[in-house]
C-alpha cells in the first residue's frame, strides 16, 4: 500500500491505495465519484477525461500514486450550488448528447479548451481538438455547438471560471 | 495489471541509486506507453520508480546553439514553448501532431525517445536534428542512440536526463498520420545544417527510424524538392502490415520527404 494526499473537488483526500489503482478507479471506486466514466480502458475514447493541476488528462491512464499532491477537478465539481456550469448548461441547450455516456469527458474536455484557446472558438478548432474524445451517438455536431456556445457562456460567467 | 512496489524519487541521483538497488524495475514517466503495456501484461515490473517528482528532469532552455529539453517536459510543454518555436518551430509543430491533447499532456519527450516505437515522432527530429541524449552517465549521439524497434543503446537502469538539440538553419516535419491511432503511418523530417542537410524516415522501417543519404546528399546540394525526383525510398527497409503494405510506405515517403522539404524553405 502506498498513502496518496490529493484534493479532489476542493476537498483533501488522503489514503492508502494498491499502487496499481488507477486515477479513474480511485475516483469512482474509493471515492464514489462515478461521474467519470470508463469507455476503452486504452487510452482513445476520453470518457475518462478529468483536470489535474487544471489540465485536462484521461485517468484511466494515470495512476492514483501519480496524482500525489494534485488537485483534481471531475464532472462532480463543477456545477455551483445546484446551478449547472455554463458549458453544463449549453450541452443541454443544444442537445449534446444522446445515451450521456461521452458527455462527462466531453464537458471536462471542453472547459480544458476554453481555457487553453479562448472563448471565441470556430468549428475547426473545436472538432480539432475532440481528437481524444470519442462519441457513439450524436454524430459530433450538436457537442460541437454545445461548445461554441458553452465558450461564449463562459465569457460571460467568470466567477464560475475563476473558482474552476 | 500485476502488483508492484513504488517508489516516488525526488533527485536524480536517488532514482538511480534505487534502479541500482532493486531488481526487475521499470521508470514511469508520462505513463501514457507504459501503463497501457502493463493492463496487457506485457510488462510486469517488480519495482517501479516514478520520475514524475524529479523537478531536475524538466524544462527547457536555450543553451548556445543549441536547444536543451529535460526528459521529464511533456509534449504540451514543448508544443506550446515560446523558446521552440523561436528556434525550432519544427520540433515544436511535431510536438504539437503528438496523440491528442490529453496524451500530451502526460506523455514525455524522454518517455517516446526511450521506448523507440517504430511509429513515433521524435526519434526523427532526434536523428534529422543530430541531437545528443543526455543520461546519467553519458552523452550519446542520436546515430549511435537508436538500434531497431523499441531497442536503443541505453542500459539496465540508465536514465535519460535531457535532449540537446542543435539549432538548424531551416527544418520541417511532415506526417502522414495513422487515421485511428494517430501515431506516423509515416513522418520525415528534414532538417538543413550548415554541414549538410539530415533527413530521417518514422513510422516506414521495418527496423524503426532511419535516415536516407541519397536524399540527403541531392538536398545538400540543392534544398528543393525537385532534388528528391528519381530517389526512392529503399524498398528492403519498409515496414509492411496491415496498415499499409511496403510499396505505400515507400511512395509516402517520396511524398512526405517532400512535403517537408517545401514547408522548410517557405520558412
Ligand atoms: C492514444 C495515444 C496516442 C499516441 N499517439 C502518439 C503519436 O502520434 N506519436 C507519438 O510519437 N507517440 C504517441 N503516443 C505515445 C506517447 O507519446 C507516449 O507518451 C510516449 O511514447 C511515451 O512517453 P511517456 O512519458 O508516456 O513514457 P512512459 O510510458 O512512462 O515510459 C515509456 C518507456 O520509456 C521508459 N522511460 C521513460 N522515461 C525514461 C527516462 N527518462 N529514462 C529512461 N527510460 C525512460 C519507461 O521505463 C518505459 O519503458 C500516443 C499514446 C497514446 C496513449
Ligand atoms: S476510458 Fe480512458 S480514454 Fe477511454
Ligand atoms: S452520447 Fe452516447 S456516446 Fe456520446
Amino acid at each position: 500500500m502506498t498513502t496518496v494526499s490529493l484534493t479532489v473537488n476542493g476537498q483533501s483526500v488522503t489514503s492508502d491505495v494498491d499502487p496499481r489503482t488507477l486515477l479513474v478507479q480511485f475516483l469512482r471506486e474509493n471515492l464514489r465519484l462515478t461521474g467519470t466514466h470508463v469507455g476503452c480502458d486504452t487510452s482513445q475514447c476520453g470518457a475518462c477525461i478529468v483536470h489535474l493541476n487544471g489540465q485536462a488528462v484521461k485517468a484511466c491512464t494515470v495512476l492514483a500514486v501519480q496524482a500525489h499532491a494534485s488537485a483534481i477537478t471531475t464532472i462532480e465539481g463543477i456545477a455551483q450550488g445546484g446551478e449547472l456550469h455554463p458549458m453544463q448548461a449549453a450541452f443541454r441547450e443544444h442537445h449534446g448528447l444522446q445515451c450521456g455516456y461521452c458527455t462527462p469527458g466531453m464537458i471536462m474536455s471542453a472547459i480544458d479548451i476554453v481555457s487553453r484557446k479562448g472563448n471565441a472558438l470556430d468549428e475547426q478548432t473545436i472538432r480539432a481538438e475532440l481528437e481524444g474524445n470519442l462519441c457513439r451517438c450524436t454524430g459530433y455536431h450538436n457537442i460541437v455547438k454545445a461548445i461554441a456556445a458553452g465558450a461564449q457562456a463562459m465569457a460571460q460567467a467568470p466567477l464560475q471560471q475563476a473558482a474552476e | 495489471m500485476y502488483a508492484f512496489e513504488y517508489h516516488r524519487p525526488t533527485s536524480i541521483r536517488e532514482a538511480a541509486n534505487l534502479a541500482n538497488q532493486s531488481e526487475d524495475i521499470k521508470f514511469l514517466a508520462g505513463g501514457h506507453t507504459l501503463l497501457p503495456t502493463m493492463k496487457l501484461r506485457l510488462a510486469s515490473p517488480a519495482n517501479l520508480i516514478d520520475l514524475g517528482q524529479i523537478a531536475e528532469l524538466r524544462g527547457i532552455e536555450r543553451s548556445g546553439d543549441a536547444i536543451v529539453i529535460g526528459a521529464m517536459t511533456k509534449h504540451a510543454e514543448v508544443a506550446n514553448s515560446a523558446v521552440v518555436r523561436e528556434a525550432i518551430p519544427a520540433l515544436a509543430n511535431l510536438a504539437e501532431l503528438i496523440g491528442d491533447p490529453h496524451v500530451r499532456n502526460r506523455g514525455t519527450i524522454g518517455g517516446s525517445i526511450a521506448n523507440n516505437d517504430p511509429s513515433a515522432d521524435y526519434p526523427a527530429a532526434c536523428l534529422a536534428l543530430n541531437a545528443t541524449i543526455a543520461t546519467d552517465k553519458r552523452r550519446i549521439a542520436a546515430d549511435d542512440f537508436f538500434q531497431g524497434i523499441f531497442t536503443t543503446a541505453l542500459g539496465e537502469g540508465e536514465i535519460i536526463t535531457q535532449i540537446s538539440f542543435p539549432i538548424p538553419l531551416r527544418a520541417a516535419y511532415a506526417k502522414f498520420r495513422h487515421p485511428a491511432s494517430r501515431y506516423a503511418l509515416v513522418g520525415v523530417f528534414v532538417a538543413q545544417h550548415t554541414g549538410g542537410v539530415r533527413l530521417a524516415v518514422t513510422g516506414a522501417g521495418s527496423n524503426g527510424v532511419f535516415r536516407i543519404a541519397a536524399m540527403e546528399e541531392a538536398l545538400s546540394r540543392n534544398f528543393v524538392a525537385e532534388s528528391l525526383d528519381g530517389i526512392s525510398a529503399p524498398m528492403d527497409e519498409m515496414n509492411s502490415d496491415i496498415h499499409a503494405d511496403a510499396a505505400y510506405r515507400a511512395h509516402l515517403v517520396g511524398v512526405m520527404a517532400r512535403r517537408a522539404v517545401q514547408a522548410a524553405a517557405r520558412g
